[in-house]
């Protein structure tokens, strides 16, 4: 077999072990009683499994500068987004381990202050709000939530990038960036424990 | 070179949803969630041998100054997480409580005689001791809460307990107040040797 025959099969074999593994998702949101934009806004805010790895993520793009935080601005969201409709199109889910090695992975380079470039800081939010768009996808298909809860969704991600990276990009004192790379340490800490709980079995 | 490194990323993520259980994926707010989180923070300040021993890691990393100072406090979650990781993964760590009590005899001494080890010495301490105290307590979730706010809860308190050790040791600028930081690391070297007596008999 060729080396780009067996790329091609490693690739199709990654993507087809994260959409078929698990098998069922239950998705009951928080109704807010102001429609599904609202309940998806909710819904984040209130899931500690999205909020905090897209936290990380304005944290690492914050400290990385203004470029990095303008584009993780965009391009998580947008992700999000377009993971999310993947998602209530090929209704499967994953449960602990993608959302635990986003809070493991990210929030190390963020303790470790990691210098990484314009494009992986990229390719990163491309990565994560790919990934958990899918996963509030797959989660959010019954009706009236759909894509409209997914826009919601995307719009508190927007909104909390916005805010804090715009927090930390400016941040110059090394004990102010010390506190964001010890917030990084403790979601990276989180993460690790995350991965653990998800070899137990449910009590 | 890319194909090459893809081929190798898709491989990893393979073997990692093999290996990795999937779940339910419940995406409501389950009721009693917050008792997982006030769980987790309860545990790590439940027990006086975690919280001398974190607290001492504070002060060692006052006394030590920049970049000790937020070096340590960084290290101990994440080393404590991993040694949570292995207790959730079922492997048995030997001497548990003797390595909790070692750990507050240790850091009480290193705080009483102002040691000053090179940085990675005082890392690699202070990390061998928190797979300790996460082995111990970052496994202990009650049944029906969450796992994920129960490990916030853990490790939230756990940075606190160091924030409160980094607090006291601002003393450390001052004359008294090194004579007096000296005193309580006496203090928690005497209270690790109680644990290690109990551990032992």
């Amino acid at each position: 077999m060729s080396r780009r025959a067996l790329t091609a099969v490693s690739a199709l074999t990654a993507i087809l072990a994260l959409t078929l593994t698990p098998a069922i998702a239950d998705a009951h949101l928080v109704t807010t009683g102001l429609g599904p934009v609202y309940d998806g806004l909710v819904h984040f805010a209130l899931t500690p499994e999205d909020l905090i790895p897209a936290l990380a993520l304005a944290l690492l793009a914050g400290l990385r500068g203004a470029s990095h935080g303008r584009r993780a601005l965009f391009v998580l969201p947008a992700a999000w987004l377009l993971g999310g409709v993947l998602g209530l199109t090929l209704p499967h889910s994953l449960s602990a381990p993608p959302t635990a090695i986003s809070f493991i992975f990210i929030g190390a380079l963020v303790a470790a202050d990691a210098h990484i470039s314009l494009s992986a800081t990229t390719a990163l939010a491309a990565t994560l709000g790919a990934t958990h768009g899918y996963l509030n996808g797959a989660a959010l298909t019954q009706p009236p939530l759909g894509a409209t809860a997914i826009l919601g969704i995307a719009t508190a991600v927007f909104t909390l990038v916005a805010l804090t990276a715009s927090t930390v990009v400016p941040l110059r004192a090394a004990w102010s960036r010390i506190i964001v790379r010890v917030a990084g340490s403790w979601i990276a800490a989180i993460g690790l424990l995350l991965f653990g709980w998800s070899f137990r079995p449910p009590s | 070179m890319i194909g090459r490194r893809l081929a190798l990323a898709s491989g990893a993520v393979t073997l990692l949803m093999l290996v990795a259980p999937g779940g339910l994926a419940h995406a409501h707010v389950q009721t009693g969630e917050a008792s997982g989180f006030l769980t987790g923070v309860g545990h790590p300040v439940s027990g006086l041998d975690h919280v001398v021993a974190m607290i001492a890691v504070g002060l060692w990393g006052a006394q030590l100054g920049a970049p000790a100072l937020w070096l340590l406090p960084v290290t101990f979650p994440m080393m404590m997480a991993l040694g949570g990781l292995v207790g959730l993964l079922g492997v048995a760590l030997p001497g548990l409580e003797v390595g909790i009590a070692a750990s507050a005899v240790v850091l009480g001494l290193v705080v009483m005689f102002a040691l000053r080890p090179p940085l990675a010495v005082a890392v690699a301490l202070v990390a061998v001791f928190a797979i300790f105290h996460g082995h111990a307590h970052g496994t202990e979730l009650p049944p029906g809460q969450s796992a994920l706010l129960y490990s916030m809860g853990f490790v939230v308190a756990t940075g606190c307990l160091h924030g409160v050790g980094i607090a006291i040791g601002v003393i450390h600028r001052w004359r008294w107040g090194q004579t007096l930081l000296r005193t309580v690391g006496a203090v928690v070297a005497l209270a690790g040797i109680v644990f290690m007596w109990r551990a032992i008999a």
